[in-house]
């Protein structure tokens, strides 16, 4: 396109370009500036010895990424995290959607408890959790006991349990969304579908997978791949439940351990490195997973 | 599945509400027995007691929090910050969503793009730039900081949601608006805009959440305690060797009730303003 005709483009669509520059200018400042810093960085040798005096050294903290057994050990846990979490939080989702979406006497009153962990902010959530699994005093531990006579628990103390604390935390909090965005998804489904399938003599079962399932798909793919991307990166559970990573920082998932490296030891150069590594995967995964599953929607 | 018909078998019945009931109870959990430490006395906060409300309840850190505490200043900064955070991410996501529902323009499909992109990077990371820079505009330590970080956090997922609702409004009332003369301007304000309404609903609620509960971000900008807003203010009750889970409790109850109650008023736009908008998205 040519200057006179871009120029004319602009022109004509002057209104959208007003409409969107105010939400691009402050995304410019809070994301799109720290995020060029970041790839500045990533290429420095900048730490706490050289805050002020750092300069470009390449590739070093890249290759200090890949060279270090931690990463991929990491790179596993938060894939593992992610793909457990997600899991849960779509299953439990829809299955409650399903189970609401019906005349339900009492219906309101279950669609307004469930969305509860949803309104409460994270932090509360994650300090609480982390209450109720103390060894001790924790409510868990506690009803394993009393109710259940099971032996308590090591939830805090050790590091699959610490592991395991942060993960059920999680699906607790996750769950709402995929719920209200399922119960949204099937309220748009057409009932006619149904009442022919009936005719036809088709089991409920039968019924999920040839209308339901493929109908509710196109809803719950933003939704899926906006989950995967806010559960890889959800740094908030995993530090407040395990206490910074504790025990002995055997807790972490990649955000976490980057926050560790930056705020805590002050490598800002490898941990600009490693986020802009979080960066691409995620990047990679988007794509990959938004273009699969758009090739396959024309099938539905 | 099958909605429930009139030949539904009761035993149908009995399972749907028994995995309800059970899958509500560890929904409320938490939050019962956040209230239940409330309302703790100060002797009683470690117990190994299993009912969630104590037998001897009294409402003594909610006294404590509001007259030796400055909790009142904490939720006065917050409603400022969240309000003005509402006001931005409302006016900016309103409209923009509105070009990308709507224009043809050049940069569009990399625009939307780079907003999903900006939920790929880790927040821990933005954070050193983005407190280098504030100090260099000297918006450091101030709420017009905070407002300005917490509205680019909430933007990215409230253009999209709105372009998404936009999609779903048919195009011929504003061609309609068109022939009789109305302008671009006045057909998106006086036709488009009132349409979007269980959108705008939702964008707003995302916004303010996005900032009435925020900690992390917060507890970089802001240094002044006279600034401090409720999360950091809790955070305080957690940050001294032991934890004052009494305060921290009561606290945490009353940062929740407006939000929840925000949710449980607006919970029947969710549905619709959420999904419609991705159905045909």
């Amino acid at each position: 396109m040519s200057f006179a005709r871009l120029a004319a483009h602009v022109r004509e669509n002057k209104l959208a370009y007003l409409y969107i520059l105010p939400s691009f200018l402050v995304l410019g400042f809070v994301v799109i500036y720290p995020f060029v810093y970041n790839v500045v960085i990533s290429f420095s040798n900048m730490s706490l010895s050289h805050f002020r005096d750092w300069k470009l050294i390449g590739f070093d903290q890249y290759l200090r990424v890949f060279r270090e057994k931690v990463f991929y050990i990491l790179f596993l846990k938060t894939l593992g995290w992610t793909l457990v979490n997600v899991f849960f939080h779509v299953v439990i989702g829809v299955a409650l959607a399903l189970l609401l979406n019906r005349p339900l006497p009492g219906r309101a009153v279950f669609r307004t408890l469930l969305i509860l962990p949803w309104a409460i902010p994270q932090y509360i959530v994650a300090l609480t959790w982390r209450g109720m699994f103390n060894y001790e005093y924790g409510y868990i531990n506690l009803l394993l006991k009393r109710v259940l006579n099971l032996p308590p628990i090591q939830w805090l103390s050790d590091p699959f349990g610490a592991f395991a604390a942060a993960t059920i935390t999680n699906i607790w909090l996750g769950f709402p969304f995929m719920m209200i965005i399922a119960l949204g998804g099937l309220q748009s489904i057409p009932k006619e579908l149904y009442e022919a399938a009936d005719v036809d003599g088709a089991k409920p079962w039968r019924q999920f997978w040839t209308i339901t399932a493929p109908l509710l798909k196109p809803v719950m793919i933003p939704a899926i791949s906006l989950g995967v991307i806010w559960t890889f990166n959800n740094f908030n559970v995993i530090w407040l439940v395990s206490d910074g990573g504790k025990p002995a920082d055997s807790t972490h998932i990649l955000v976490s351990f980057v926050y560790r490296q930056v705020f805590n030891y002050y490598s800002y150069g490898y941990g600009a490195a490693l986020s802009i590594v979080i960066f691409i995967i995620l990047l990679f995964f988007s794509i990959n997973f938004i273009r699969r599953t758009r090739a396959t929607e024309g099938y539905a | 599945m099958a909605r429930l018909k009139k030949s539904t078998p009761r035993w149908k019945y009995v399972v749907i509400y028994a995995v309800l009931i059970v899958v509500t109870a560890v929904t409320v959990l938490p939050v019962v027995l956040v209230f239940g430490i409330s309302l703790r006395p100060g002797n009683m906060l470690w117990t190994t007691d299993l009912s969630p409300i104590p037998a001897n309840a009294t409402f003594e850190a909610y006294r404590v929090l509001f007259q030796e505490k400055p909790f009142f200043r904490w939720i006065f900064n917050s409603s400022v910050v969240s309000f003005m955070v509402t006001i931005v991410g409302v006016s900016l996501a309103s409209t923009a969503g509105y070009a990308f529902s709507r224009y043809k323009f050049v940069g569009r499909e990399a625009g939307m793009i780079a907003l999903i992109a900006t939920q790929m990077f880790p927040v821990t990371m933005l954070l050193l730039p983005l407190f280098l820079m504030l100090i260099k505009l000297k918006v450091y330590d101030t709420f017009l900081g905070l407002v300005i970080a917490y509205s680019a956090t909430a933007l990215p997922f409230c253009i999209w949601q709105m372009k998404g609702y936009y999609d779903t409004i048919p195009y011929s009332l504003e061609e309609a608006a068109a022939i009789d003369g109305c302008s671009r301007l006045k057909t998106f304000y006086q036709i488009v805009l009132p349409l979007a309404s269980p959108a705008l609903v939702i964008t707003a609620l995302f916004s303010f959440m996005s900032a009435w509960s925020e900690y992390l971000v917060a507890a970089v900008i802001i240094i002044d305690k006279r600034l401090y807003t409720l999360p950091l203010g809790l955070k305080q009750f957690q940050s001294n060797f032991d934890t004052e889970w009494g305060l921290y409790a009561a606290g945490a109850v009353v940062v929740c009730i407006p939000v929840v109650a925000l949710f449980l008023f607006l919970s029947r736009w969710l549905i619709s303003g959420l999904t419609l908008g991705s159905v045909k998205g």
